[in-house]
């Protein structure tokens, strides 16, 4: 039905679809904790703000649960090194994960306000947190990473934690943050009070101009700055998940596949769009400042992705233990049966996930917060 | 290479205090999702206010659990990468599936529908409603599942053969590591625990506000339903446990033997110990009480099999690690170059064994090397540690026993509506603990009872390790004890808190009288 080849394109595109409805879905819930106390004046704003995600961030969340599953299953070699590699990162990630659960629930189990203030910084941080390393990690993949296999693809690396902040990768960093602060701010501005709507108007403005302009130099700084990585040789059609079988050669560009086809341009188009519809629609009636800032989210990582293709992550220690589209992936009949629970599942998520945003639809008021107590 | 033997013991200890920890709160969520789920369609049928507002109490109790519950359970989806990047490497082909189908069937439908369990009261009717709870339920059990054929895979390694090219373990057929008979077994026993960890959280709660006269009505209801509950559940985790136990015989036998403290295969039908102190260094076990026949017929149901002991099963190790020291060859042979015919034949002949070699690189560098003293002290770890296996599993099984005998009582007095009783309500506020000890127990007898394997015969846990350093796990593992001390504390105290408050003191229900008054019927 489909070869081996296909199946890994299929789930390269899977997993960036993953990603990107990561980004999207939670990106907001982490843009709008990080911007609790900065749009939440006091309680009262602060609860609307919390209750425009508390419904669903639980559910949104799901999207990165089930990317890291999906890359286990789909690229285990992917997973294994990334997660051992980045150790104390991840460590930090999982803290700032942890942490979120907890903090909507506890936040609301009592009134004292030093109680709320602790929870709402555990919030604003773990928001911060996340958003600043996944960028700062996938700006390191274009840097490469330092690690390599032996001959029985045992992994080892040789770099710590602070080596990952390199300068490209902070900028990396900044637009991811700055992006899902726009982000969280345009869904703060489409669901809250407009008390909070306008103010959060305001800084999603700031926050996309910011990201734009981010965005153009990291694209600049990528062209002429950082050295792209290439396979050289061929590639067996079809070939067994070995990274150590092929050959790499550092020094091309990053922008190769933009220059051999280019439809790979719609990708930052569609962000540049993206950023610019979220200039003109976000604080309007409708939702065409939110879904503008989903098509920047979304336009980002395509255009970092396809930058990267075939390489998932490079290595910088050993190039040619680099992993890949074409080597890192599992077995052809795990890709196939996963595929299949994929196409059968993710619409059936798509439609319960829809089915509760339109159970909760409406804006969250400030005179509903007076009235009700919290539902947690 | 070897991966740094403290690196190997810190991943383990984080891994086991993680998975413990995270444990405390899924059985709990596995139980109470269904019985708010009971408890909503008893409402919805009889539209009566007392069991909506017993839903939202226990469903309050609930959303403090269920937060630990996801917040914990994010470690463990991280750490098989982190800390078992080998492990993830060897395996991911196979075991990476059922954890990402968890996410998409179970933990996705989990995850949005208990929002709306907490903020939809007021926007969807309430059948709808109870629709939620129920899918809610389910989605929890759903995801233990999964989980759960992913551990059976651990346990028993099926449909799945080693690729020297890829140098790990790939899926042969996914459906006998769907169907496997372990994880069937596995997950009634577990969800069962689950349950019957639910039943006694309401049983016990209910029974304290019943000492205390305070919301009368309301605790008998709860405790009638957890009585209810309970019963079925404790009567189906033992049942079914001993169902476990019977697979755990087929494929463990090491595991079977380890917990019965079997040192030498005796003559069938085996005899139960009911009581001993197993010595580790003499290979005996002192001071034992005995029952007849007992352990034959519940491990191997039958009259004239025997159960093979400890030192029968070390003999057979050794005979497996020389086979597997052959296709260990063969491998590396076939690693230069695959169209090896010979080699292959090897391979295929012997690879049901190369897990067996592989423990020799705890020893020394190449298995191809060893001597007879190697051979015998990589024998010699594959029994896990006896004492604890055997103590663990007899306090588990006794907590099941009275969990049916509580149950039931309290499923008579219940019937003959007669919940009072100071001797019975206090023991069954003190029995609250029980089932966490079970519970907890069982994950050691599973788990700690499979080493010294990672896979059960195909990946020594030593290997399964990342190439981390050790301070770099000191790092995670000192955080993770300040960090999950701490969420315990605030975790504690709010449980605690709340159902201190009950229902009464949230105004979810009157302050002394035993119904609801008019008016709080209609708000």
């Amino acid at each position: 039905m489909f070869d081996y080849d296909t199946l890994r394109i299929i789930w390269w595109a899977l997993i960036g679809v993953l990603l990107i409805g990561f980004a999207i879905m939670d990106g907001f819930d982490f843009g709008v904790a990080a911007l609790l106390r900065v749009l939440g004046k006091d309680e009262h704003q602060r609860t609307v703000l919390l209750e425009t995600i508390e419904p669903t961030w639980e559910g949104n969340q799901v999207w990165f649960i089930l990317g890291g599953g999906a890359v286990f299953a789909a690229w285990p070699l992917l997973y294994a090194a990334s997660f051992s590699g980045l150790y104390v990162a991840m460590f930090v990630l999982l803290v700032a994960f942890i942490i979120r659960p907890v903090g909507f629930n506890f936040r609301e189990k009592m009134p004292d306000p030093r109680w709320k203030a602790v929870w709402d910084y555990c919030l604003i941080a773990s928001g911060v947190i996340v958003m600043l390393v996944c960028g700062v990690a996938f700006g390191n993949l274009f840097l490469g990473l330092p690690f390599r296999y032996d001959g029985d693809l045992r992994m080892s690396w040789e770099g710590g934690f602070f080596g990952l902040f390199r300068p490209f990768a902070l900028l990396s960093g900044l637009i991811s943050l700055s992006m899902l602060l726009a982000h969280g701010a345009s869904w703060a501005a489409m669901k809250a009070d407009h008390v909070i709507a306008e103010r959060a108007a305001k800084i999603a403005r700031i926050a996309s101009l910011v990201y734009l302009v981010l965005f153009v130099l990291a694209g600049v700084w990528l062209a002429y700055g950082i050295p792209g990585y290439a396979i050289s040789g061929p590639v067996a059609a079809g070939g067994l998940s070995n990274p150590l079988a092929k050959q790499v050669a550092v020094g091309a560009s990053w922008f190769t596949g933009y220059m051999t086809h280019p439809a790979f341009w719609a990708a930052p188009v569609l962000a540049f769009a993206g950023a610019l519809g979220v200039q003109l629609y976000v604080g309007r009636r409708g939702f065409g400042g939110f879904f503008s800032s989903c098509l920047a989210v979304a336009g980002t990582i395509l255009s970092a992705g396809l930058a990267l293709f075939p390489f998932l992550m490079p290595s910088s220690l050993d190039p040619a233990s680099s992993l890949t589209v074409w080597d890192a992936s599992s077995s052809r009949g795990t890709l196939l049966i996963m595929l299949g629970v994929t196409v059968v599942f993710i619409p059936i998520i798509l439609l319960y996930t829809g089915w509760v945003y339109r159970v909760m639809r409406g804006r969250v008021t400030l005179e509903h917060v007076r009235k009700s107590h919290n539902m947690y | 290479m070897i991966v740094d033997p403290d690196v190997v013991g810190l991943s383990r200890l984080q891994f086991a205090l993680t998975a413990l920890y995270h444990f405390l709160f899924v059985p709990l969520t596995l139980g109470l999702a269904f019985m708010l789920a009971i408890m909503e369609s008893v409402y919805v049928m009889t539209r009566r206010e007392v069991w909506k507002r017993m839903t939202q109490f226990w469903g309050v109790l609930f959303g403090i659990n269920f937060a630990m519950g996801v917040a914990t359970g994010v470690t463990m989806e991280f750490q098989f990468g982190t800390n078992w990047a080998y492990y993830s490497h060897y395996v991911g082909d196979i075991f990476g599936a059922p954890l990402a189908i968890e996410g998409m069937m179970a933990f996705f439908l989990e995850g949005t529908l208990v929002g709306l369990f907490f903020f939809g009261w007021d926007r969807i009717s309430p059948v709808k409603h109870m629709l939620v709870t129920w899918f809610l339920a389910l989605a929890t059990s759903l995801s233990a599942l999964w989980i759960l054929i992913a551990n059976a895979w651990m346990q028993n390694p099926v449909g799945a053969a080693f690729n020297p090219q890829t140098m790990r373990m790939e899926v042969t057929s996914f459906s006998e590591v769907i169907f496997n008979p372990v994880a069937q077994s596995k997950f009634v026993h577990t969800v069962s625990a689950g349950y019957t960890m639910g039943a006694m959280f309401v049983l016990s709660i209910s029974a304290w506000y019943l000492l205390r006269g305070r919301n009368i009505d309301f605790a008998k209801r709860s405790m009638t339903v957890a009585a209810s509950f309970g019963l079925a559940a404790s009567l189906s985790v033992v049942v079914l446990g001993d169902e476990s136990g019977y697979t755990v015989s087929e494929n463990q036998k090491m595991k079977m033997a380890a917990i019965e403290a079997m040192w030498e295969t005796e003559p069938a039908p085996a005899s139960f110990t009911l009581f001993g102190l197993p010595d580790v260094k003499t290979r005996e076990t002192h001071a034992a009480i005995r029952i007849p026949w007992v352990m034959g017929l519940m491990g191997t149901r039958s009259l004239d099999e025997p159960i093979i002991g400890i030192a029968n099963l070390v003999d057979d190790a050794k005979l497996r690690i020389a086979d597997g020291i052959k296709a260990y060859d063969a491998m590396l042979v076939l690693r230069e170059n695959k169209d090896d015919a010979q080699a292959r034949a090897i391979l295929a002949a012997h690879d049901k064994d190369m897990g067996y070699a592989l423990l020799l690189k705890r020893f020394i560098d190449d298995p191809r090397k060893a001597t007879p003293a190697d051979i015998q002290k990589a024998a010699d770890s594959t029994i896990p540690n006896v004492p604890v296996l055997f103590w663990s599993f007899r306090i588990m099984v006794a907590c099941g026993l009275y969990f049916i005998a509580l149950f039931a009582y309290a499923f008579w007095r219940a019937s003959k509506r007669r919940l009072d009783g100071r001797g019975f309500l206090r023991a069954a506020l003190w029995s609250l603990p029980l089932p966490w000890v079970a519970a907890e127990l069982g994950w050691i007898v599973a788990e700690y009872g499979r080493q010294p394997w990672a896979i059960e015969g195909v990946l020594p846990t030593a290997l399964g390790a990342s190439s981390l350093t050790a301070g770099q796990v000191w790092i995670s593992l000192g955080g993770f004890v300040l960090f999950y001390t701490a969420l315990a504390v605030i975790d504690g105290y709010l449980m605690v808190k709340f159902a201190r408050k009950g229902p009464d003191g949230l105004g979810m229900w009157p302050k002394q009288a035993d119904t609801l008054p008019v008016t709080a019927q209609t708000a």
